[in-house]
């Protein structure tokens, strides 16, 4: 295994290049040689097969094996099957596809237009989010490009593979990254997420067949074609042999890093690099010479890292160990020893309240009332109570005790649970202090007006 | 039946009929064609809903659904001439957006979500801009804005004012 101090960027390689992102700096790179090589030389089943071998597990938040996933398509289905990727980048904190599409786009539909060969999808949606300008500019100028050179379109380089690959664009809503619900929204509809089965691979867009990965998944994919399954392998995490159920966590990761660092900003490091050597290393450590309170490890709905949690390596398995909902996107956010904690579950469940689309009652009224908890606990009129009742809604919205149909709901139910649960002291002090004479009361009490979710 | 268009002009259709080869129904065409006209007005008025939904073989109803579920999409009046998303996720409140949005739109004059009364500027708060390396940012049409201080903020302003005027 490669360790984090001897590590090259691969994925970040155009990053800080003149002209990065054009095709010829991509090509002088070794782009789109293994592509041609590709074409030529392998069946789709064998691409499906190097992916699975890689152990690549997809980089959008959820880690499930991208291979796998590949396989999960029906065999010799009549078409067509459609690629979506999944550039809805929403996550607080993250911010990877964004830089991925802008320094190096190429990189991005090498890994696309591989990733329909091995699937044998004809038609590629690219579904971008509204609040990306540059990235959708920069992918349509490299789109243009690889049609003109012939790396999409009919026929590519003499293989009889056709390849369209289309940008869609979202209207700022986060719920799009849920892969159903990414879907609706490119059918021409309220993205509400799907009840699953059937899963995309048998129905998904237009009712045919489809797989949605992540930008960064494709980028990983246009890697392991040029640089080999083996190398891949190399680096991360091996999978756990005490544990069979643990695919490992292979390959490089771009961290991003946000929040009170001195160098906030987004790192390629082997999976499995702790939070502390992140912060320390890459981002000049905690700012104003401070220590963190705590650390997102993986987007706002991961939870919370303690302080003497950071030593927690941030692979696939790694945030889970410690009571998090997992790696998801792998944006570390630092939240320094001078924020308040209950400041922090506020901006939290605000994000979540105004993000749940609405479908599931469990999910639209539990981010709600959260939301609606923590303004009245700021206002100076918390009970003990409602560290109860929060906790009672954290543990009973989502996927996982099987109320939402999608993973939102557990997404802002994590930080609820790990913030009450790492800083309960902090959370009653608070409202002791702050409701001196209310503190104790039980009964049941008006909500405020939410003066600010909306 | 041939409806005489009210709102949406000959080269939007156009502009909404060279995307269809791209997508097997009618109805993915929604969004975009709700964004060729938001782009173009600055808001989706009713009328362009139900000539969308007769463009794309739609109840108004579907379209105006959709509409509606984004919050992106105005409908009963234009937004400003500049669009301002100011983030107030998490890496940005760290690092002082809230503070950034709330001086912003005292300057202007308005309450997050407003439009100054000249129609030069809507400041709206936005949810994560996925630039939290350059916290606490703005994106201000196709413009992110970096970094942003109350000093900045008030450079923009000034631009947008005299862009206005």
């Amino acid at each position: 295994m490669s360790d984090s101090q001897s590590f090259q960027p691969v994925l970040l390689e155009a990053v800080g290049v003149e002209n990065g992102h054009s095709l010829e700096s991509y090509r002088s790179r070794g782009g789109y040689a293994p592509l041609e090589k590709l074409l030529a030389e392998k069946q789709p089943p064998e691409v499906v097969e190097m992916v699975k071998s890689s152990g690549l597990r997809g980089r959008g938040g959820a880690g499930f094996m991208t291979g796998l996933k590949w396989t999960f398509l029906p065999k010799d289905h009549p078409g067509p099957i459609y690629l979506c990727v999944n550039a809805d980048e929403s996550e607080p904190g993250t911010f990877n596809n964004r830089i991925l599409m802008e320094d190096d786009p190429h990189q991005i539909l090498e890994g696309t237009i591989i990733s329909a060969y091995a699937t044998r999808a004809s038609t590629a949606y690219i579904y971008l989010r509204y609040e990306y300008p540059q990235s959708w500019n920069s992918l349509q100028a490299a789109i243009d490009e690889a049609y003109a050179a012939g790396y999409l379109g009919q026929n590519i380089k003499g293989s009889g593979f056709s390849l369209d690959i289309y940008l869609h664009r979202g209207a700022a809503a986060y719920i799009c990254g849920e892969e159903t619900g990414l879907i609706e929204s490119l059918e021409g509809k309220r993205a509400w997420p799907r009840i699953k089965p059937p899963f995309p691979a048998i129905e998904g867009a237009f009712r045919k067949p489809t797989v949605v990965n992540n930008i960064e998944t494709m980028a990983c994919v246009a890697q392991i074609a040029r640089r080999g399954v083996d190398w891949f392998r190399s680096i991360g995490v091996p999978a756990d042999p005490n544990n069979p159920r643990d695919p490992g966590s292979y390959g490089p990761k771009l961290y991003c890093l946000s929040g009170h660092v001195e160098k906030p900003g987004c790192y390629e490091a082997p999976l499995g690099i702790t939070a502390r050597e992140l912060i320390d290393r890459f981002g000049g450590g905690v700012w104003k010479g401070r220590r963190a309170k705590a650390v997102i490890p993986g987007g706002i709905s991961m939870g919370l890292l303690s302080e003497a949690e950071l030593d927690t390596p941030l692979d696939f398995a790694g945030p889970g160990k410690a009571g998090c909902l997992g790696l998801g996107t792998a944006a570390v956010v630092v939240i320094d020893e001078t924020v308040s904690i209950v400041d922090f579950l506020h901006n939290s469940c605000r994000f979540f309240a105004h993000e749940s689309c609405g479908q599931c009652t469990p999910c639209r009224e539990g981010t709600s009332w959260s939301l609606r908890m923590l303004e009245r606990i700021r206002a100076g009129k918390g009970r003990l109570k409602d560290l109860e009742l929060l906790a009672e809604i954290g543990s009973t919205m989502g996927m996982m005790p099987g109320s939402t149909i999608c993973g939102l709901a557990d997404g802002a139910a994590w930080p609820i649970k790990n913030a009450i649960a790492k800083f309960r002291d902090e959370f009653e002090e608070y409202i002791k202090q702050s409701n001196p004479t209310g503190y104790m009361e039980t009964d049941p009490v008006p909500a405020l007006p939410i003066l600010s979710a909306h | 039946m041939i409806a005489q268009r009210k709102v949406l002009t000959d080269e939007m259709v156009a502009q909404i009929e060279a995307l269809a080869p791209r997508y097997p129904t009618k109805q993915a065409l929604t969004l975009p064609a709700l964004h060729i006209v938001h782009d173009e007005l600055r808001h989706v008025p009713l009328d362009a809903v139900v000539e969308i939904a007769q463009l794309l073989d739609l109840a108004p109803a579907e379209v105006q659904d959709t509409l509606t579920f984004y919050q992106f999409f105005h409908q009963e009046k234009p937004h400003g001439k500049v669009r301002a998303f100011v983030c107030r996720s998490i890496s940005c409140a760290l690092r002082g957006g809230e503070q950034v949005l709330d001086h912003l739109c005292s300057q202007a004059g308005i309450k997050p979500g407003e439009t100054t009364p000249d129609g030069s500027l809507t400041v709206e708060p936005a949810e994560c801009l996925g630039a939290c390396d350059f916290a606490p940012c703005m994106l201000a049409g196709d413009d992110l804005h970096k970094d942003l201080t109350p000093e900045k903020a008030d450079q923009f302003l000034n631009t947008v004012r005299g862009g206005a005027s």
